[in-house]
């Protein structure tokens, strides 16, 4: 047994010829900033699904705060604190801000089952709910519905959603993806303020986003780890230089 | 400010489920045609039974997002449960009803945990195969469903043992509004509940839904039973008040136009059924008694006619009605 938030062993996938995740041993530690980079198609995103339950390993083990998730549902992995946002929104379209946060809070308290009560009367929920939004700054447009939403704003409930289930393990998946680069800073700021009691993985494509949040990364190339360490470890290495930021320096 | 701001937004979404004045409307109406309309009843018994068919293809379809192209095969289980029933000795309206209910929810059930798996257009497929496949059984179980012929000598006794049914149709008319009724409420209190909120969510993002710990599957399979059981309370009001069950009860032309009429009511809104099916029946009667030989024509007219001019049916026009006389007024 170890000691990490969430830790992979020898994890594989391959979709016939085409290996997206090859023998993955990755751990991320308790209150820990990771990120995960690679150039495009290094696995990235098959990766975060492996993880949350999305997609199933074609081998190798998945295990959340020392306990084996592997065969367990999207669903039972949540109850064991693991929440993810999407690359490109998931979102309640036609609901409310505070609506699709109140959605994730409900699914929490376990109370989003229940037939009778109305969801107007969940006092605890809503409040919790909006606090959220008000932590965000987005309490202000509680109560229109996302799709009315700028991009960047709809991002931040993306956030909100997945913060709604009060998570130990919190996999962001390129928070900042299609969000102009002015209000790329509101979104590091809040990434910035979560609490030590989560534990962060962050996908990014996003440099200068990698490089203030993160203290430890890891560098994924053509679904298998290339190398991990320290921000400064990793912008030393000759070898990232080589596969990514030199694929970037030079376009 | 902030804060005035802030308990608004909370004490809108706690407000959202108290019944306003407008939700009484249809149950006024539907008092007021029976004094009016003596003459009619019989038609508007038929129109509740068929609402209450309407209020559950709108809460698969309009609140779960589940496109079934085959809930006919549930208001038939219940036509023919409660037939079957009458015509064997147990006329009792109540025990056919309860016993419809129970069959279908059943068939609702067992039906969903197979199609409910997929998604999209083959959860449509797979509607449509039950129902067909319910139809055919239908077809050759002749000993028990009279087959071809339909279900002869159904025998129901009076309602509760004291109101016996009428050749106007009051009785009939006031028994199927109560259940209607109780059809409504019970759908109201589930859509306003956290469950039936849990279904939007489904039905605007599933994928969503996965990740943030929801068991989409076993909620999905709750709300088909329970819509499944109410299309076949309404399928056994129609039975006992025609004291008529025959093959098109079980028909794919039944579930078409079952989801033809809510959408032309507006879906997701609880109310579509409450106005696409009168309207749709009331316009079928009218049309083949000016026009007999083409009122099909002037039912599709009318049908294009509310689909092109408002998305959200009958009740979408309404809406944007009002938000344009309300943006007018400010």
């Amino acid at each position: 047994m170890s000691g990490a938030a969430l830790e992979t062993r020898a994890l594989c996938k391959s979709f016939g010829a085409l290996t997206v995740a090859h023998a993955i041993d990755f751990q991320l530690a308790p209150g820990a900033r990771h990120a995960l980079i690679g150039p495009n198609g290094a696995g990235k995103t098959s990766f975060v699904n492996l993880v949350s339950g999305a997609l199933a390993p074609s081998t190798g083990q998945i295990l959340l705060g020392g306990h084996d998730v592997t065969r367990l549902s999207q669903a039972q992995r949540v109850k064991r604190g693991l929440a993810r946002t999407f690359q490109i929104n998931q979102l309640f379209r036609a609901l409310t801000v505070l609506e699709n946060v109140t959605l994730a809070v409900s699914e929490r308290h376990g109370v989003a089952g229940d037939f009778f009560r109305p969801a107007g009367k969940r006092r605890a929920v809503i409040e919790e709910a909006h606090a959220l939004l008000e932590r965000l700054g987005i309490a202000g447009e509680a109560l229109r519905p996302v799709r009315e939403l700028a991009y960047g704003r709809q991002r931040l409930v993306e956030i909100a959603v997945a913060l709604g289930l009060d998570p130990k393990v919190l996999l962001l998946d390129e928070p900042a993806a299609g969000v102009p680069s002015g209000e790329t800073g509101t979104i590091i700021d809040i990434i910035e303020r979560l609490g030590p009691e989560i534990a962060l993985l962050i996908i990014e494509h996003d440099m200068e986003l990698v490089f203030r949040l993160a203290r430890r990364i890891t560098v994924l190339v053509q679904g298998a780890i290339l190398v991990e360490g320290t921000p400064q470890e990793i912008a030393a290495d000759p070898r990232v230089r080589e596969v990514y930021l030199g694929e970037r320096a030079h376009p | 400010m902030t804060q005035g701001r802030d308990t608004g937004a909370t004490a809108l979404f706690a407000r959202r489920h108290r019944l306003r004045l407008a939700e009484l409307l249809p149950w006024l109406l539907a008092v007021a045609v029976y004094f009016v309309f003596p003459d009619y009843l019989a038609l508007g018994a038929q129109v509740l039974a068929t609402v209450l068919f309407g209020l559950s293809v709108d809460l698969v379809l309009g609140y779960a997002g589940i496109v079934t192209l085959g809930h006919a095969a549930f208001y038939g289980v219940g036509a023919y449960t409660a037939g079957y029933l009458a015509a064997h000795g147990v006329g009792a309206p109540a025990v056919g009803l309860l016993a419809a209910i129970a069959m279908a929810g059943l068939a609702g059930f067992l039906s969903g945990l197979v199609i409910l798996r997929t998604q999209g257009l083959s959860i449509l497929m797979l509607t449509l195969v039950v129902c067909v496949m319910l139809q055919e059984a239908a077809n050759k179980l002749t000993s028990i469903t009279g087959g071809a012929d339909g279900l002869q000598g159904m025998d129901v006794s009076p309602v509760l043992g004291i109101f016996d049914f009428d050749l106007y149709g009051k009785t009939a008319y006031c028994y199927a509004l109560v259940v209607l009724f109780f059809g409504w409420a019970v759908a109201r209190i589930i859509v306003h509940s956290s469950f039936g909120r849990s279904l939007t969510g489904i039905r605007e993002n599933v994928a969503r839904m996965h990740a943030i710990g929801s068991p989409v599957f076993f909620r999905l399979v709750t709300i088909y039973t329970i819509s499944a059981a109410m299309a076949g309370a309404a399928g056994a009001l129609i039975a006992q008040t025609t004291q008529l069950v025959a093959l098109n009860s079980l028909s794919i032309e039944l579930s078409g136009t079952i989801l033809v009429m809510v959408i032309l009511g507006g879906v997701g809104r609880l109310y579509g059924a409450f106005i696409g099916v009168p309207l749709y029946m009331i316009a079928q009667d009218r049309f083949s008694e000016i026009d007999p030989t083409d009122w099909y024509f002037w039912i599709g007219l009318l049908l294009v006619l509310v689909v092109a001019f408002g998305r959200g049916g009958v009740l979408g026009l309404v809406d944007a009605l009002a938000r344009r006389l309300g943006r007018g007024r400010r």
